[in-house]
């Protein structure tokens, strides 16, 4: 309610701003009192709404609104409040103190959401479970002992071994093969291979629960696709998330599903910047398709291979929502991922959860540092 | 072997038609392949209750124009009682802003970066960049920790900061990079004309800086619709508060009785980020090049 009267004090700064008049002292008081009673309209507005979105009976179609209009509106006049705020400072101080307007508001973001909770999260892992004491490497001696973590290491290990590699064979196969079709059919049937970049791993997790659908036999038809061939076939249904170790690589399946798009594209656009002049002189030479493209394609696409290769390392290396949701990491399907979120959020084992997730951070740190040492390197060329 | 050699030599056009017809056909059967799971799902999300439960998606085709084959009560259900309109409201809720919220603060921080004089920014930037080697599962328990103290667990803001945070140092980077190569000239003959350096960011380096602000627009957008660990743990499992992907996961453990609505739920689940995908395909393939960094 009180927050009419100031709402109409940003409009009276805002033109006399934009007018750009000269830095009268009565003016610079009057801006100084507009920018605090902005600031204080912007505490007020979102005190009121904070509660009214609290409110478990309100209409949520008008509390989602007011939601998103409070985000996205409150941080923009969140920016131009402090603006304005040093503005009114005296200019020699205003011009010091504006960089940490700009800036200053990225760092405490990342101060508090990044650098605290990384050094924290290294904290707990040296101790116990509750946090209560200091354990030393217990967690760790933990981590590399049990059995089922253990099992979640060699998995990870596993799908990362796997995973990428696979997914960019079937990426660069593909992005060779449909460079050679018509512009059309080329677009129309990359779309249908990138598409699933669109759905996210639970998504995906559902779609693909119906493949593996099954029934035990005589308990009716079986409705996923997978079994039906099986079972055409003359064989008995299989239970494919439970059969181990196998139903790890039906795990597999479906991120490599998923990712081949991504491989596909970047891959894609590879290959089309390798010049057709050199392309060609091969083909008058007597190449063959097959020698052409390990001779002359693959050595130009290399580097962007290695991109992509990294990229799915980190990607499954972090994976966590397809094993969560398909099997909740039962029958030897666990990952390191997924195993934290278990632990933490589960088992409310904090200690083994913190270790975990810096096992996670030291082992995925070298492949990012070249990634990000290839894409700043990439990004100075541009 | 031989054909390929005789095609590689001499390139008669109908030598090339003849060659084609293998590529044409494995491209198709994988394209044919990749589509059929969803397109199962999609045509099972369409079927009665007790056609899912009896069998198979395929089993429609000999008569697909039969009425009796197909409804929409399972996008009723799960819309109403299945509270997937809910969440629909709640992922938009999440979504937007946490894309405007990462986008404004990296936005401000890279124009910075990029020209403002202050000191130790160049220190500062690499640290930006150091961060995006921090993967987001070593944030969790912390945060969740500092949430529970100060009872945001379940809140918006919650979720939107967390993913601003997450999101914020590939923005950085990326922004200031383009920022960056803008013409200094243009920002100076402004600054002569006696513009500040909000209005340069707003009227000058923003209108500029589009082609980049929309990929990493598309980009975060579609991680943070997709995403399901952060909403998971900060915005939890209340029905009132969860979004799309927490719904869906939860739906899926229940396998048993909600079966046959698990197709119509995930369809309303990637309904929006097919759309959005499908029509900003261009920028969002850029955006990933970029996004292949994201911590």
């Amino acid at each position: 309610m009180g927050t009419t009267p100031s709402l109409a004090d940003h409009d009276t700064t805002g033109t006399s701003s934009d007018g750009g008049g000269p830095n009268g002292g009565r003016l610079g008081a009057l801006r100084t009192v507009a920018a605090v009673a902005a600031i204080a309209a912007i505490i007020v507005v979102l005190a009121v709404s904070a509660s009214y979105l609290r409110d478990e009976n309100a209409n949520r179609l008008l509390q989602v609104l007011l939601a998103i209009a409070l985000g996205v509106v409150g941080v923009w006049a969140f920016y131009w409040a402090m603006d304005r705020g040093v503005s009114a400072l005296p200019e020699a101080l205003s011009e010091r103190v504006r960089p940490i307007v700009f800036v200053g508001p990225a760092a405490v973001i990342l101060g508090v959401y990044l650098v605290y909770p990384a050094i924290n999260t290294i904290i707990i892992s040296f101790m116990d479970r509750q946090s209560e004491n200091f354990v030393g490497v217990d967690n760790y001696i933990d981590v590399f002992t049990k059995s089922d973590t253990l099992t979640s290491i060699r998995n990870s290990i596993l799908w990362v071994i796997i995973v990428p590699v696979i997914t960019v064979a079937i990426g660069l196969a593909f992005a060779t093969l449909v460079d050679k079709l018509s512009k059309r059919s080329e677009a129309s049937a990359k779309s249908l291979i990138f598409l699933p970049m669109a759905i996210s791993f639970v998504g995906a997790s559902v779609v693909w629960g119906f493949v593996y659908s099954f029934r035990p036999a005589g308990f009716g038809n079986q409705i996923g696709i997978l079994n039906a061939i099986w079972t055409a076939l003359g064989n008995d249904p299989i239970n494919w998330l439970s059969v181990q170790p196998w139903n790890n690589a039906f795990l597999m399946v479906i991120v490599i599903w998923a990712q081949v798009g991504f491989a596909m594209v970047i891959l894609s656009s590879a290959i089309k910047a390798v010049p057709s002049e050199i392309v060609e002189a091969a083909r008058i030479d007597g190449a063959s398709e097959i020698q052409l493209f390990w001779k002359v394609v693959f050595p130009s696409v290399l580097s962007t291979v290695v991109v992509v290769w990294t990229t799915l390392v980190i990607t499954v290396w972090k994976l966590f929502d397809i094993v969560y949701v398909m099997t909740g990491g039962r029958d030897g399907t666990s990952v390191i991922a997924e195993r934290m979120v278990t632990e933490f959020f589960k088992n409310f084992n904090f200690g083994a959860g913190a270790a975990l997730a810096v096992i996670l951070f030291v082992a995925v740190t070298p492949v990012m540092v070249i990634n990000v040492r290839r894409f700043q390197a990439e990004e100075a060329i541009r | 072997m031989t054909t390929a050699t005789i095609a590689g030599a001499k390139k008669t056009g109908l030598a090339r038609i003849v060659e084609r017809w293998p590529v044409k056909t494995a491209v198709w059967l994988i394209a044919i392949l990749w589509t059929i799971p969803s397109f199962g799902l999609l045509v099972t999300s369409f079927r009665p209750r007790d056609d899912i439960r009896g069998s198979g998606w395929w089993t429609v085709f000999p008569d697909v124009w039969d009425k009796a084959h197909w409804t929409l009560s399972n996008y009723q259900t799960v819309l109403s009682t299945g509270g997937f309109a809910n969440a629909f409201l709640n992922s938009l809720a999440v979504t937007i802003p946490a894309v405007v919220i990462p986008i404004t603060i990296a936005a401000f921080a890279a124009y910075g970066f990029a020209w403002m004089d202050f000191p130790g920014r160049h220190v500062l930037f690499a640290l930006v960049v150091g961060l995006m080697v921090v993967p987001l599962q070593m944030a969790l328990i912390p945060i969740l920790r500092l949430y529970t103290r100060f009872d945001l667990v379940g809140s918006f803001p919650a979720v939107w900061l967390a993913h601003a945070g997450f999101g914020l140092p590939l923005a950085v980077y990326l922004l200031r990079n383009y920022m960056g190569s803008l013409p200094s000239s243009v920002i100076e003959s402004a600054q002569i004309d006696g513009a500040d350096h909000f209005t340069i960011f707003w009227r000058l380096i923003l209108p500029l800086s589009v082609p980049v602000l929309a990929s990493f627009a598309i980009f975060q957008f579609l991680w943070v619709w997709n995403d399901f660990l952060v909403a998971l743990v900060f915005l939890g499992l209340e029905p009132r508060s969860q979004v799309l992907t927490v719904a869906l996961a939860n739906l899926a453990g229940n396998r048993g009785e909600a079966e046959h609505l698990l197709p119509a739920a995930a369809f309303v689940s990637m309904v929006l980020p097919m759309v959005v995908f499908l029509s900003l395909q261009r920028y969002f393939v850029r955006g990933l090049t970029a996004g292949s960094v994201k911590g």
